[in-house]
């Protein structure tokens, strides 16, 4: 499965119907070390491009935005615990939640990798 | 050094008013008394006073060291208002007098500075009307938020949105939320102002306001500030004037006569009183003919013959904002200043902001990289970005600085320049200061090339040497336990 990305920094992996959410590398990178994180409440509806989340480093407080449109179904409660989890493993134990989509076709408007990292370069 | 809990000794006491079995039992109901002791420190009146006099003594301020603090215009306060302050006359002014029968009359020296404080802020900003009620910056920006949804629902209006740039102050979107409004962030364009087109397509009959800061926190002023305005009045929305900034353009520029409708200062930044953990402060909102009725009450009033009293009658108004009038001693330091700068000393004010602060930019460019480098404003961002692969980040250059004997900058802020780092030296600064700090910046850019180690394990001066701040945020301990 492929990693989309969106111009705020968060990454989206999508499975069927299920959308897997998170921030990526380089999003934890510029903000140093991760001391908190405040999740969505599941079953909260969400829309594209409007904030989900919001993650505290050191340095600021950020908010996080969602990818797609959908319901939050599933919240990753461990990176509550354990902030420094979107450090360590941006895109595996550090997910933030699961998004069931409402709207396939704003996948169309998200980057690829190969994009991203092109997007990257040139910030 | 140990703290004051470290050096209880059991049994000690600084007072003895009577015998521990001769204290009368059953004085206060039982309800009200401890289940266990308050732990307090059992120490003698020199303990507590080496103990102080001690922690005192490593306090770094703006009274012993530069201070350069970006966003927050800590320049020098003069000693003279600390004494205006001390006057008896104000220092035994009971706050509720006024409001009592009879207390008027008695009171009369305390009202007339807040009749008087208004009427000087309003003409120093171009407004109709001041409240100095609020406590604080961010308490003054709920209060212009409140006036503006008090205004627009006054007008049978339901606005939904108020429109901040992603370099404004992190409290104004706050203070929207607060007030019940969703926020809008607009870009910052390549010059360092809010994207214009941007804007234009975020606007519209459903935004109650525009929150702005001018100059922004680049140190940036908006060249398009007047257009800014006048698009905002055109659907209807309201201009909001965060005066955080207001050092740079005291006496030159009235926001009031660019087309703002609110106004709030923070009085511990730009008319020199105390803040930063020393507040209190204060921030007082100053509005447009049309807000005035909404501003909070009471009022103070002029009567005929002279006279100040309080007037609650203002049956639009939001409420009371604050206790007694505000921060009274903060509103009199204040107060006590601008009198005694007059006209001329607040232009020179912002006039010598400004200076060292492009004097300090025009000697640093080349040896650190400005990404929105033209003459600035009262304060100027510099990045670390290009030292990073050095190793060395905008916090190793604040700890190196503590050394150094020079207050860190503001940094990570704004959030729109990678590895910040913002400088505002403040007026109150000698052209030798400045120097000094010139030179210890550039000792910096070279030791991150040549010897990154030297900037990055600092500070080595300090009884506290390198905090782990993320261990301090993780894992957060601000009580002591007895081992």
């Amino acid at each position: 499965m492929k990693l989309l990305f969106t111009k705020e920094h968060e990454w989206v992996k999508v499975d069927g119907k299920t959308a897997t959410m998170g921030i990526s590398d380089h999003a934890q990178h510029s903000l140093g070390d991760i001391t908190f994180v405040e999740l969505p409440a599941i079953g909260a509806v969400c829309k594209q491009s409007a904030q989900i989340a919001t993650v505290e480093s050191v340095k600021a407080a950020s908010d996080v935005y969602a990818p797609v449109s959908g319901k939050v179904t599933e919240i990753n409660d461990e990176v509550e615990a354990t902030p420094e989890t979107l450090n360590i493993s941006p895109y595996e134990k550090g997910w933030i939640c699961k998004i069931e989509l409402s709207n396939k076709e704003e996948l169309s408007s998200l980057m690829d990798q190969a994009q991203y990292d092109e997007y990257v370069k040139g910030l | 050094m140990q703290l004051i809990f470290e050096r209880s000794v059991k049994g000690r006491r600084a007072v003895k008013f009577c015998d521990d079995e001769k204290f009368p039992e059953n004085i206060f109901p039982q309800k009200y008394s401890r289940a266990k002791d308050a732990d307090l420190p059992e120490v003698s009146e020199l303990d507590v006073i080496r103990h102080y006099t001690n922690l005192s003594r490593r306090n770094f301020s703006v009274d012993t060291n530069f201070y350069p603090l970006g966003s927050c215009t800590m320049k020098y306060n003069p000693k003279f208002t600390e004494k205006i302050a001390s006057l008896e006359g104000f220092t035994q002014l009971h706050p509720l007098m006024p409001q009592i029968f009879g207390g008027g009359i008695l009171s009369q020296g305390g009202l007339e500075v807040i009749y008087k404080s208004e009427q000087l802020l309003s003409e120093i900003t171009g407004m109709k009307a001041f409240t100095m009620q609020p406590l604080a910056g961010a308490h003054g920006e709920l209060t212009g938020a409140m006036v503006i949804a008090q205004y627009h629902k006054n007008n049978g209006d339901r606005r939904k949105y108020v429109i901040v740039p992603d370099s404004s102050h992190g409290t104004n979107p706050a203070s929207a939320v607060i007030a019940g409004y969703e926020v809008i962030v607009i870009k910052t364009d390549k010059d360092g102002g809010m994207d214009i087109d941007e804007f234009k397509s975020q606007l519209n009959t459903d935004v109650a306001a525009v929150m702005l800061t001018c100059p922004n926190t680049l140190g940036l002023f908006n060249s398009n500030i007047k257009i800014i305005c006048d698009m905002a009045h055109e659907v209807g929305a309201l201009m909001y004037y965060d005066g955080a900034n207001l050092n740079a353009i005291l006496g030159k520029v009235r926001p009031g006569d660019i087309g703002f409708d609110i106004v709030h200062l923070n009085l511990h930044k730009t008319f020199a009183t105390p803040h930063g953990g020393g507040g209190p402060g204060a921030g007082p909102v100053g509005v447009t003919e049309k807000l005035k009725k909404f501003l909070p009450i009471p009022r103070v009033i002029q009567r005929k013959d002279g006279t100040y009293a309080l007037r609650y009658k203002y049956p639009e108004s939001i409420g009371y904002m604050a206790p007694f009038l505000g921060n009274f001693g903060v509103i009199l330091k204040s107060y006590a200043y601008i009198m005694m700068l007059g006209k001329q000393g607040l232009i020179e004010v912002s006039e010598n902001a400004v200076l060292s602060t492009n004097y300090i930019r025009a000697k640093l460019k080349k040896y650190f990289y400005i990404p929105y480098d033209k003459i600035c404003m009262h304060e100027f961002v510099i990045s670390a970005k290009t030292l990073v692969e050095r190793g060395v980040r905008a916090i190793d250059i604040a700890k190196f600085l503590i050394d150094k004997g020079i207050h860190p900058p503001t940094i990570y802020f704004p959030l729109i320049v990678p590895e910040a780092i913002m400088i505002e030296p403040t007026e109150t600064e000698s052209k030798e200061t400045l120097d000094n700090f010139i030179d210890i910046m550039k000792e910096i850019s070279r030791l991150a090339q040549e010897d990154p180690d030297k900037i990055i394990n600092t500070p080595k001066t300090t009884p506290v040497n390198r905090l782990d701040e993320t261990k301090a945020a993780r894992d957060l301990c601000i009580r002591w336990h007895a081992a």
